[in-house]
Parts: structure tokens; C-alpha cells; sequence
């Protein structure tokens, strides 16, 4: 593969990872806006832990679990709220991880930080892998019908005996781990990280590739991550308008599929017509 | 000087008012938070620039930035309401996220990505009021916000109008039923909201001579903020809430660093989310309702 396709897929790589961080509260129907916030974690652990002299291994495991543990420290105050107030306290919590790391003269400050150990493509695709894996298992354990019982009616689901609350704690938190995951694998291939890259967008575009992907099942976060990663990347020939041509795509999106690209329908359709054939 | 610093800072609350009540607004009467309110804001702030450059008077430049304004957010009316009335809650938020991607970049496209100076004809003219400097620029948008919020509230609470908008708040379907135009009084406060961002940016390009592709984010997260500690939904509580947020970001940046002011801006507003999500001046019962 040339450099340019390398770096594209290992970009594609921690987008489908994000995307899954995203995914896991939005499927009981809980907005995150801070998954960049949980990526920084996760990233500059692993950056710490890395120079620290430790393995690949042991940086990114530890990247994720700082973020997990992050994602129950916060989820558990911040759950009270919902809604609304629980998107705003997210995007909140992820400013703050990141105006404090940009006033940490010990992790860089606003100058960044190198990160030592490199990570090539295969390894991250395995724990791409890994990822999908955990969140597909989880989709068909009795927690995973939970959450979309509490997506489709969450006041419906706590009359039938559901602890909606330690549903919606747990599937945030391992989002946040996932997040984790996804900003350990972007320090380690990049080998350098500053704060400003952790924004609002970089969250925003974690949500939006989970939503057009469809929530329906585990393969559509993957499935929006890859095609809105590489659209713009077609795009490219038309230099300055392929942003203009993503928010166009975003918009017609959701007006024509707004459960996402892939449905749970769409997937009966195909698996029955190639049935027939 | 503490003064000066606090003049500053009301002066700058009253552009966050706007934004903060053009939020509050949209999810006051339809729980939904409209992320096109910071492109509206930008294109205000930009569009009476590329006006005022062509040579024409700032009160032409200002009207034809809230034309525009207003007429991008009927647009997104369709897109985020009228066609998604019966979809998930995120969706329209989806879509509202796409607006603000697509018209930051069409802005790049035709304005660049530098800021620019904005050509004030009141440039930077100030005078002194008991030893406080102030900019005269910044005094009259400070009272056209004030004038403004002012006009929002009796629209609300004075017209057919605002009658509808407030039984819309309530229950949609209800207020369906008993004969109020529902595509219509939304349609009237997308218009009201995207005169109030339009107008905020205009009045920002005015106060602070600069525009610029992103000048609406900071801004709209400023207005979160403020919509939030004044108490969504409510009038009053958001110039309430926009008026101590930028004194805080104010004292903030003079007493501490300006490297600080997002760590203490967003530790207010998550504090405030957890502790009392109702806001200073909320709604209790719409607030259970809600959550």
C-alpha cells in the first residue's frame, strides 16, 4: 500500500473506533458529546504510560482503561441529567479535559506531545477488530435487547423491571473505554499529540458517523465511519467544496434514511432476496 | 480597574444574550438544540462585512445580514422540523450539525479562512463615564441587544404568536388539536431565532472589528452556557445567565490567564448541569418533564 492509502485507513481505523464510542450510549438513546474528551484521555495515557518505557500493549490498555474509568467517574454524577442536559455536561466534561491538558506544562501544554513507540496498521485493524467484536458479542446479550428497549421507550422498560439507569451508566462507560481505545491507537500511529486536535468536531464527527451509520445494529457505526471517512477523501478533487458536499450528504442523509444506511430491514431485504436467487 | 473589567464584561453579555436566547428558544418550545445557531451568527457577522466593504451604509449592511439570516433559517426549518417532525430527537439535531458544516465551509469558500477587519464606520470611538472607558460601538449594541431581547419577550408573551409558541412548549399534538397553525408559529420562531444569531454577529463584527469563518463555535458554547445557568427556555435567564458568564470569562482572563477561561467558563456550566440543572430563573416542572 502507498503512505497516502496507509494513512487513510489508519485514520478510517480510529474513526470506526470512535464511531463504536459514540454508538454504545446512543443506543439507549443517550447523546455523548464528549467523546473527543475520553479520546484525549486515552491518548495521553497511553503517551505517559508509553514513555514510561512500557510495551504497546500494556500503553494501550492502559489508555483505556484511564478512559473507562473517567467515563464511570463522570457518568455516574452526569447521568442524573438526561437529554439534553446530559448532551451539554458531556461537551462540557470534554472541554474541560482539554483546557486542562492545554495547562499541563508536564504533558506538553499547548506545544503537544511526542509520543515514543510506533504502531503500523495491522495491529491497529486487530484491535479494530477487538472492538467490533466486544460491542457485536454485546448486542446480542440480554443487556444489548435492554438498550434498545430503553432507546425505542425508556419509561416503558423501567415499568417491565430494567435498572434503566445502571443500563445507561454502563453503556456510556464502555463507550468511553472504546473512545479510549480509538485516542491510544491515534497517539501511537501518529506519534504526536497536542490538545486542539481533542475539539467539539472531532466529537461531533464520532456522533455523526454512528447516527448515519445507523443504529439499528453494531454494523452500522462501522459502516458510517468508513463512508464519510472516505467520501471526503473522493471529494478531494474538488479541493475547498468537499466540506460543502459532506454537510449536503449529512443533510439529504438524514431527510431520506433517517435511521441510518444500514437498517435492520435492509439487511432482512438482501439476506431474503439472495435466498430466493 | 475592576470596574473597567466588569463594563467590559456586561457590554460582551449582551452579544452572548442573543445567541443564548436564540438556543433557549428552540429548545424552550421544541427540546431540540438547534447547532445551525452558530453558522446563523457567523453569516451575520460576515455578510454585513462583505456589505459594508462594497461601500454601502452599516444600516444596509445590518439589514441585509438579517435578511439573509432569517431566510438560511427558514431553510433549516424544513430540514430540521418540518420534514423530521415525527423522527428520533438526534436526527434533527443531525441535520442541524450538517448546516453548520456546509455554511462554515461555503463561507472558507467565498470569504477565505483569515479573519477579517471588520470596516466599522464607528470604528473604535469611546468615551469616558466616571473612569471607565467605554466604546461607543459596543454601548449601542449593548442597548440594541437589550432592545431586542425586550421585542422577544412581548412577542411572546403579548402575541397570537407567542400564545402558540408557549402551547406548543407544552404538548404539540394537543395544541394541534385545538386549532393552532403548528408549521407556522415553528416557522415564526426559526425567523425569530435567526434575526437574534444574525443580529449578534452583525453587532460583534460592530463591537469587535474582526469576523471570521469560526467566530460563531466559542460564541454558541458561550451561549450554551449561559442559556443553561440562566435557565432554558426562559427569557430573562438567558441575558440573566450571558451577562455573568462574560464577566466571569472577563475577570477570568484579567486575574488569572486567558488559557483559563475555558477550564473555569465549562466547570461553572457542568457544575450548574449537575447541581441545578433548573438554572437560576427555571422552570421546575418542565425540567421533571424533560428528564
Amino acid at each position: 500500500m502507498s503512505g497516502y492509502a496507509l494513512q487513510i485507513t489508519a485514520i478510517l481505523i480510529v474513526n470506526v473506533v470512535a464511531a463504536y464510542a459514540a454508538y454504545m450510549p446512543l443506543a439507549c438513546g443517550q447523546l455523548n458529546l464528549g467523546v473527543a474528551g475520553f479520546m484525549a484521555i486515552g491518548a495521553y495515557t497511553a503517551a505517559v504510560v508509553s514513555s514510561a518505557g512500557w510495551s504497546i500493549f500494556v500503553s494501550i490498555a492502559g489508555g483505556a482503561a484511564a478512559a473507562t474509568l473517567a467515563g464511570l467517574l463522570i457518568s455516574i454524577p452526569v447521568l442524573r441529567a438526561r437529554g439534553i442536559y446530559l448532551t451539554i455536561a458531556t461537551l462540557a466534561f470534554s472541554e474541560i479535559i482539554t483546557a486542562i491538558i492545554l495547562n499541563l506544562p508536564a504533558v506538553g501544554g499547548a506545544s503537544g506531545f511526542v509520543v515514543p513507540d510506533h504502531i503500523t496498521v495491522a495491529p491497529m485493524l486487530a484491535t479494530m477488530a477487538v472492538v467490533a467484536v466486544v460491542a457485536i458479542w454485546l448486542s446480542t446479550t440480554r443487556f444489548g435487547l435492554c438498550m434498545t428497549a430503553v432507546r425505542n421507550d425508556s419509561r416503558g422498560t423501567a415499568v417491565f423491571g430494567v435498572g434503566t439507569r445502571r443500563l445507561e451508566v454502563t453503556a456510556l462507560t464502555i463507550g468511553a473505554g472504546f473512545a479510549g481505545v480509538a485516542g491510544a491507537l491515534y497517539a501511537h500511529h501518529f506519534n504526536y499529540i497536542e490538545a486542539q486536535h481533542f475539539n467539539v468536531l472531532l466529537s461531533t464527527y464520532a456522533v455523526l458517523f454512528a447516527l448515519l451509520g445507523g443504529l439499528q445494529t453494531p454494523l452500522g457505526p462501522p459502516i458510517g465511519a468508513v463512508v464519510f471517512t472516505l467520501l471526503p477523501e473522493l471529494l478531494r478533487s474538488t479541493d475547498q467544496w468537499r466540506y460543502v458536499g459532506f454537510g449536503i450528504c449529512v443533510i439529504l442523509l438524514m431527510l431520506l434514511r433517517p435511521e441510518g444506511l444500514l437498517t435492520r430491514r435492509l439487511i432482512r431485504r438482501t439476506v431474503l432476496r439472495r435466498a430466493y436467487t | 480597574m475592576l470596574a473597567q473589567q466588569i463594563v467590559n464584561g456586561l457590554l460582551l453579555g449582551g452579544i452572548y444574550a442573543l445567541v443564548a436566547l436564540a438556543f433557549s428558544l428552540t429548545i424552550g418550545i421544541l427540546n431540540f438544540l438547534n447547532f445551525s445557531i452558530p453558522a446563523l451568527f457567523m453569516l451575520g457577522g460576515v455578510v454585513s462585512c462583505a456589505v459594508l466593504a462594497k461601500g454601502y451604509p452599516i444600516a444596509v449592511a445590518v439589514a441585509a445580514a438579517l435578511a439573509v439570516t432569517a431566510s438560511t433559517s427558514l431553510i433549516i426549518e424544513r430540514f430540521t422540523f418540518r420534514w423530521l417532525k415525527r423522527s428520533d430527537s438526534h436526527i434533527p439535531l443531525v441535520s442541524s450539525l450538517g448546516f453548520l458544516i456546509l455554511l462554515e465551509n461555503l463561507v472558507v469558500i467565498y470569504f477565505g479562512s483569515d479573519a477579517v477587519g471588520y470596516p466599522s464606520p464607528f470604528g473604535a470611538a469611546s468615551v469616558r463615564i466616571a473612569g471607565v472607558l467605554v466604546s461607543l460601538p459596543q454601548l449601542a449594541s449593548f442597548a440594541l441587544s437589550l432592545v431586542m431581547i425586550a421585542a422577544c419577550y412581548l412577542i411572546v408573551t403579548r402575541t397570537k404568536l407567542g400564545r402558540g409558541l408557549r402551547s406548543i412548549a407544552e404538548s404539540p399534538a394537543v395544541s394541534e388539536m385545538l386549532g393552532v397553525d403548528v408549521g407556522r408559529t415553528v416557522s415564526g420562531m426559526y425567523l425569530i431565532s435567526g434575526l437574534l444569531a444574525g443580529m449578534g454577529g452583525a453587532l460583534f463584527g460592530i463591537s469587535y472589528l474582526q469576523v471570521s469563518w469560526d467566530m460563531g463555535s466559542e460564541v454558541a458554547l458561550k451561549g450554551i452556557c449561559a442559556m443553561v445557568l440562566g435557565g432554558m427556555g426562559n427569557i430573562w435567564g438567558a441575558l440573566l445567565g450571558a451577562l455573568i458568564i462574560a464577566i466571569i470569562e472577563v475577570l477570568t482572563i484579567s486575574y488569572l490567564s486567558s488559557d483559563a477561561v475555558n477550564v473555569v467558563v465549562y466547570s461553572v456550566l457542568l457544575a450548574l448541569i449537575l447541581l441545578m440543572p433548573n438554572g437560576l430563573l427555571g422552570d421546575r416542572a418542565l425540567l421533571v418533564e424533560r428528564m
